[in-house]
């Protein structure tokens, strides 16, 4: 097995995509040739407007849709593979967009148990993985809570511990902050920044909020169900133009940036943050 | 028209191991022709008040007046008319389509009003217009084959053909990718000033609230914390974060840039405007 092979997490191989209809013509083409790679430990954000393909490939990726065309190949495991679908799942986790579609149990620790409990995970591991998922969102005095009581932000986060308490290798987070206030954004944010950083988890973030990815090891872009930009957020960013063309937006201190050149100040035009905005300004 | 909301209190399972007090003593007016936003965290009682505003909730004490008239004293017809002028378009609004076409659905309104079908025809044809889609593309449409986005407006639209006098929207933008957000919000807005209407809109987004309001109504445990314009609730920011809320990204901007440009203001909340104050204090 050569180096690369060992480090890639994803690998998607020219994929196509369609949902049926019932008229054949009007066939949805969701993706149309996509091609991507994402290796172990990345953190990559996937940027695109609604009906890109961007949740077409989250399903894709975790084996609950299968490519009309091309391959998805999850840490070596070929989705198309029926045998792999559990092996698959388990690797790859999800988070989606509403809180309260993704817990089940009446109490907090009860849910984080539900995954492990279906792998067959002997009671006495279950009970150290749920206390460790729940240690690691920072949610542990909050384990014998009824969910519907927690807000949004510590619902995700008890969906996030469920995750971790099937031991995957890498997340992929459908839109998790849609529904979230700014705290419930923030706490969110923070703990898939901190699984990264501490927890060296693969992370694939979905999202429209473009803040919320300028500290991504790569961004990509989908348009029209194919790959239209990819790189490091700095370089996506500053192409202004080109993204609101597109139908997306910039995170408002690069539009900032991008309007004062306008006028003439000499400011890079890579600005992400407050930070940067404040040194180009105050020179 | 314009709301009234008087001493309103509302308390879920009261006298109850339950008993929650959602609204605690809320006092606010709501002028006529005016454009509201209501911000607060998820639990700060914001659902709670905009469903008493056309008494779809009952006060626990206290009450609400539109246009004058105490709509908790009046008879049920009465309250049913007055859905008509109040219209409220929840969260994920899209979730309450179920009509076979999109012109049934957005007809499903004014047909409940009693109104003629000329009468009926011609408000679906205006309203799908207002939210930005082709009436002939659509009308034939199921609402559920339709873009995320689509379908939003489609359920907007089925309020807007009540014609209220009042709207009121709970995060009509949630979900909605940058593009879909700014048109929709967009068409709020030109609805607000073509036709008058009050608008009330409740949204998690600072930079939205910021960009589209007269006056923010800040709400944290049931209680007012602020009622005022943009200028004056974006400047209390420790207030702001101290009840889980935030202010817009070049408000932040603006304040640490006042270290080094002292005469540079703080009440700013949009990129245009951050735009034209920092290339006055720079350029002297």
């Amino acid at each position: 097995m050569t180096m690369d092979v060992k480090n890639k997490m994803i690998d998607v191989r020219d994929v196509y995509f369609s949902y049926p209809h019932h008229n054949e013509n009007e066939a949805v083409h969701a993706l149309n040739g996509v091609s991507l790679h994402i290796e172990k430990g990345e953190f990559v954000g996937i940027i695109g407007h609604n009906g890109s393909g961007k949740s077409t490939l989250s399903k894709l990726l975790n084996a609950i849709i299968f490519p009309s065309q091309g391959d998805v190949i999850v840490s070596g495991l070929n989705t198309k593979d029926h045998q792999n679908l559990w092996t698959i799942r388990q690797t790859a986790g999800m988070v989606f967009q509403n809180p309260d579609n993704q817990l089940v149990a009446t109490i907090v620790e009860e849910d984080v148990a539900f995954g492990p409990e279906n792998l067959g995970v002997p009671p006495l591991e279950i009970r150290e993985r749920v206390d460790r998922a729940l240690a690691v969102v920072e949610m542990q005095a909050y384990a014998h809570q009824k969910p519907h009581q927690l807000s949004g932000g510590q619902k995700q986060r008890i969906a996030i511990a469920g995750i971790l308490a099937m031991e995957p290798e890498c997340i992929i987070f459908d839109e998790p902050t849609a529904m979230l206030d700014p705290s419930g954004r923030r706490e969110v944010m923070e703990t898939i920044k901190r699984l990264n950083r501490d927890k060296a988890m693969t992370v694939i973030h979905i999202t429209h909020f473009m803040e919320e990815i300028v500290d991504a090891d790569r961004v990509i872009v989908l348009d029209k169900g194919k790959v239209v930009m990819e790189g490091q957020p700095r370089t996506i960013f500053k192409q202004v133009k080109r993204l609101k063309e597109i139908g997306l937006d910039v995170p408002q201190m690069t539009e900032l940036a991008y309007e004062l050149r306008g006028e003439g100040l000499k400011i890079p035009d890579d600005v992400l943050s407050i930070e940067e905005m404040v040194n180009a300004l105050c020179q | 028209m314009s709301v009234e909301i008087k001493n309103l209190s509302h308390t879920y399972s009261e006298g109850s191991p339950f008993e929650f007090r959602a609204l605690k003593d809320i006092s606010i007016t709501i002028e006529n022709g005016s454009f509201i936003g209501i911000i607060g965290h998820t639990g700060s009682g914001k659902s709670t008040l905009i469903q008493h505003l056309n008494g779809l909730l009952t006060p626990t004490s206290g009450t609400v007046l539109v246009d004058g008239k105490d709509i908790f004293e009046t008879k049920k017809s009465e309250l049913i008319q007055l859905r008509h002028h109040v219209g409220l378009v929840f969260q994920y609004p899209e979730h309450q389509l179920f009509e076979e076409t999109v012109q049934k659905d957005v007809g499903f309104g004014p047909k409940n009003q009693g109104l003629s079908e000329d009468e009926i025809d011609q408000r679906v044809r205006q309203s799908i217009k207002m939210v930005g889609l082709d009436f002939d593309a659509i009308k034939d449409k199921s609402p559920f084959e339709l873009s995320g986005g689509q379908m939003r407006r489609v359920a907007i639209a089925g309020v807007l053909a009540m014609e209220p006098s009042v709207l009121i929207l709970d995060e009509p933008t949630a979900g909605l990718d940058p593009r879909g957000r700014e048109e929709i919000l967009a068409q709020i807005k030109s609805l607000h000033t073509q036709k008058q209407i009050t608008v009330v809109l409740v949204s998690h987004s600072m930079e939205d609230i910021g960009k589209m309001v007269d006056k923010i109504l800040v709400i944290n445990e049931g209680e007012v914390v602020f009622f005022d314009t943009p200028n004056r609730v974006f400047t209390e920011i420790s207030t702001l974060e101290s009840i889980g809320l935030a202010v817009p990204q070049v408000t932040y901007l603006m304040r640490r840039l006042k270290e080094k440009y002292p005469e540079i203001r703080e009440d700013i909340f949009t990129v245009e405007a951050a735009k034209k104050e920092i290339l006055k204090v720079i350029r002297g």
